[in-house]
């Protein structure tokens, strides 16, 4: 970013000035090594990127630095002093902000009670409340993070949630702010607001970690980035010196295909017909509201949205768990508006359910029940009344073969599984009784990069069979690379199409956002 | 006036039931009085225990054992008050007893992450099964508690009678309803408490000692119940009967519920079954229902009480789970 000369200038002063120095820090739980003899540094108003996949350590790492889990060895130096970060409190004091990944702000508090938890100001033993909503006001007019002080955290959106986050950080005076994948759940246009207010913040001199597994967020706002593999620093670069393709491989250890390889789209008969769609969500409000969109046979179909837009309610809709309030869903000319989900599975839609944990697997059953659960009933799985076990192990163990299923065995716990190889159970369930409709939410999520790959090719494949796919994901990059066709969803429904091949991120971005 | 704003219906349910109370008042003075008193009489010891129950579940703790802190505390007030002679001992033994209670919940439930609900039973079991064993027959206290006439204030008309003329206890429940109040929503103290429960990660991560804060809060919220079982075996009556809570714990435990886990809700919603309680009594003379019956009201006024608000008010977020650090988030 900055002039070359100057850096070298500067070189000898920014040494000296590193604020955090971190040595050979090591992590287990269990016999998993978390964290395996890291060392990085931080020098002040730097911005350093630690990127990774899933579960290559970057979360532990940042709370060993915050004072929530604490090192088997190494050590943390910060601003030159040694001693071991006690506890939250500990790094607090030493100048350590963090904002987590899950928010850490208390839902049925204010804003600026948020603000002030843990140090408070009182007067006579009475908490100072004026007071705290006067440093909201100043902290948001001094950063230019407009939030109201009196408002209930729980009544806001997440965009909103995070900025008082990352104020609750700033009003305790840090020298190191850590961000623990903080564009999870942004927009696009929230997330580069967010990442311009990290570029003001390091030119005032305080230093950012911040995490992600986005190679292009990195880019954009880095200045060096540590690459995190099963648990080690496999690689550290400046983002100057690099590009989106050789950090992709450095974090997976091989090339990786970012656009996922396939054949032009033969659409053929429409198989999923929805009309003027309207579901509520659990608080009774239209969260589908008019939604039409029409799904054909061999192509791919991808609704980009921001989370809580109505993809839940839309997905719950189709698969038959959440009952339409109006509108009209046909599967091959057939109605299963009011279809229940066993219904909808024998009508013909595979359904790869957006939380796996509660609506995809039986973490108590073993694999092979699993891999039946829709369809433990029929022939051949079940005679009658009693099961066939023979036939539901034959089925386990060829499904297991040709998804790359890794366990301990067809009669391992479900929950004994790690999230990617949950997520192929839930894949070759709902994609081995040959679907017509193939509906995949967020197929993806909290998956390893390898697992991703394999799902992805698994999803064309399907398509290539002839299967319609509705693919619904809050990644824009999945959406990008898989669809034929793309739908933006935003408040509940659908505000653009267009064809796959011709779609432009930014575009999309701002229909996202709901600028239309 | 912010104050009113927040808490509608608590002061709009006092401000209704004070109305009554003076119609009903000026129709009838006598039997209003006693009426009243019966109520409020039935109200000490529910309001109390409720209270530690707010303490405990504000704080993410649940306890079901109210019940048996305050018959362990009944039993231990009574017989040292009888024992020492001194009624001070006797109250200050009975809370002391209801900290201890406090404290096994504590200790069980935050230290050795026993699951809350089975702390409680056991707590609820334990102290049937030891007060009954320890129990002698035949002791008495050497005095009665005295009855206090609060200067001015006991000679408001109804209110002045119900509330101002009393015996040390039930004033100390009257006093505590405002004082954890104000802690709870207006103190630093009350900010952490109600984070601990509603989000503990979050104050874990804003630099609170969770476990320490809980464990505090769950053993010092007993001396509230403790005061509920001194109030039983020596203000109420003079004298220990096995298993003379008779179910209080547990009406106490509805009535946080109904009470929203506000104290001022808590006291309104205290008064109101003492109340039912009350006209019962009166009804008996009436209309001609077995006396059975009429025991049975504020039981059964708990079942459908329960059933309205079950729906409708909101627990803390975390009450029930147990902190444990670095599984934050």
């Amino acid at each position: 970013m900055s002039q070359p000369t100057a850096t070298v200038q500067h070189e000898a002063q920014q040494e000296a000035e590193r604020l955090l120095d971190i040595a050979g820090l090591s992590k287990s739980f269990g016999t998993v090594r978390a964290n395996r003899d890291i060392s990085l540094h931080v020098r002040r108003g730097e911005i350093v990127a630690l990127l990774g996949e899933n579960g290559a350590g970057k979360s532990t790492l940042v709370k060993q630095i915050f004072g929530l889990v604490k090192p088997d060895g190494g050590t943390i130096t910060i601003k030159g002093d040694a001693s071991p970060v006690k506890d939250p409190r500990d790094a607090i004091r030493r100048g350590i902000g963090m904002v987590h990944q899950h928010f850490q702000l208390v839902p049925v508090m204010t804003v600026a009670e948020n603000m002030v938890l843990g140090h408070e100001t009182t007067s006579r033993g009475v908490l100072d409340i004026e007071g705290a909503r006067k440093l909201v006001r100043e902290l948001s007019a001094k950063h230019g993070l407009k939030v109201d002080p009196d408002a209930e955290v729980e009544d806001l959106p997440v965009g909103t949630q995070q900025r008082v986050e990352i104020l609750k950080a700033l009003s305790r005076r840090v020298d190191l702010l850590i961000l623990d994948e903080p564009t999870a759940v942004l927009t696009p246009q929230e997330t580069d607001e967010l990442l311009s207010v990290m570029k003001e913040l390091a030119a005032g001199g305080t230093s950012i970690v911040f995490i992600t597994h986005k190679l292009r967020e990195v880019l954009a706002a880095a200045d060096r980035v540590y690459v995190l593999r099963q648990g080690a620093v496999v690689g550290e670069v400046a983002t100057a010196d690099t590009d989106a393709r050789g950090l992709a491989t450095m974090m997976v250890g091989r090339d990786v295909v970012l656009r996922v390889d396939k054949d032009e789209a033969t659409p053929g008969d429409e198989v999923l017909s929805i009309k003027d769609l309207v579901v509520l969500d659990d608080r009774n409000l239209r969260a589908v509201d008019g939604f039409s969109l029409d799904v054909r046979a061999g192509e791919i179909v991808g609704v980009a949205g921001v989370e809580g837009n109505g993809q839940r309610e839309l997905v719950e809709a189709i698969a038959g768990m959440r009952p339409p309030q109006s509108g009209r869903i046909d599967l091959l000319g057939k109605d299963i508006t009011k279809a229940n989900p066993h219904d909808t599975h024998v009508a013909g839609v595979g359904h790869i359910p957006e939380d796996r944990e509660r609506h995809g697997l039986v973490a108590s059953y073993s694999l092979a029940d699993n891999l039946v659960l829709n369809r433990f009933s029929e022939k051949p799985f079940a005679n009658g009344f009693v099961r066939d076990f023979d036939e539901v192990r034959k089925n386990a163990e060829s499904l297991f073969q040709e998804f790359d299923i890794r366990a301990a065995g067809v009669t391992a716990m479900a929950g004994s599984l790690s999230g990617g190889n949950k997520q192929k159970v839930v894949v070759a369930r709902e994609m081995s009784f040959g679907p017509k409709l193939l509906m995949a939410a967020q197929p993806t999520r909290g998956v390893d990069v390898g697992s991703i790959e394999f799902i992805h090719r698994r999803i064309v494949a399907a398509r290539d069979e002839g299967a319609a796919v509705l693919l619904v994901s809050a990644e824009l990059d999945e959406v990008l690379s898989l669809a034929d066709r793309i739908a933006v969803i935003h408040g509940g429904k659908v505000v653009a199409e267009m064809p796959g091949s011709d779609a432009d991120r930014t575009e999309i971005g701002r229909l996202m956002a709901g600028d239309h | 006036m912010e104050w009113l704003k927040r808490n509608q219906v608590a002061a709009g349910s006092i401000v209704v039931l004070l109305v009554a109370a003076f119609i009903f008042h000026a129709v009838n003075e006598n039997v209003a009085t006693s009426m009243f008193k019966g109520a409020w009489f039935f109200a000490v010891p529910l309001v109390l225990g409720a209270l530690t129950g707010v303490v405990g579940e504000r704080s993410g703790v649940v306890n079901i054992g109210i019940e048996g802190q305050m018959l362990v505390a009944a039993f231990a007030a009574f017989f040292s008050a009888a024992a020492s002679g001194s009624l001070v001992v006797g109250i200050l033994v009975g809370m002391a007893a209801g900290i201890v209670m406090g404290a096994f919940l504590a200790l069980t439930t935050v230290k050795g992450l026993m699951d809350q609900i089975i702390a409680g039973v056991v707590i609820n079991i334990v102290a049937t099964g030891l007060t009954s064993f320890f129990y002698r027959p035949g002791k008495v206290l050497s005095s009665n508690m005295p009855q206090w006439d609060i200067p001015l204030l006991s000679q408001i008309p109804l209110i002045g009678d119900v509330f101002f003329q009393t015996g040390p206890i039930a004033l100390f429940a009257l006093l505590s309803v405002p004082v954890v109040h104000f802690a709870l929503f207006r103190t630093r103290w009350g900010l952490r408490t109600r984070s601990i429960g509603e989000y503990p990660s979050a104050a874990d991560t804003a630099g609170i000692d969770v476990i320490r804060m809980r464990l505090v809060n769950v053993t010092i919220g007993g001396i509230f119940a403790g005061a509920a079982g001194a109030f039983l075996s020596m203000e109420a009556t003079a004298g220990f009967e096995r298993g003379m809570t008779a179910g209080r714990g547990f009406l106490a435990l509805a009535i946080l519920i109904f009470g929203g886990w506000r104290p001022l809700r808590v006291f309104a919603a205290a008064l109101f079954f003492g109340f039912t309680n009350a006209l019962a009594s009166q009804l008996q003379g009436v209309i001609n229902i077995p006396q059975q019956f009429i025991t049975l009201l504020p039981y059964l006024l708990t079942l459908v009480v329960l059933a309205v608000a079950a729906g409708r008010v909101r627990a803390p977020g975390a009450v029930g789970q147990p902190f444990v650090k670095g599984e934050g988030s």
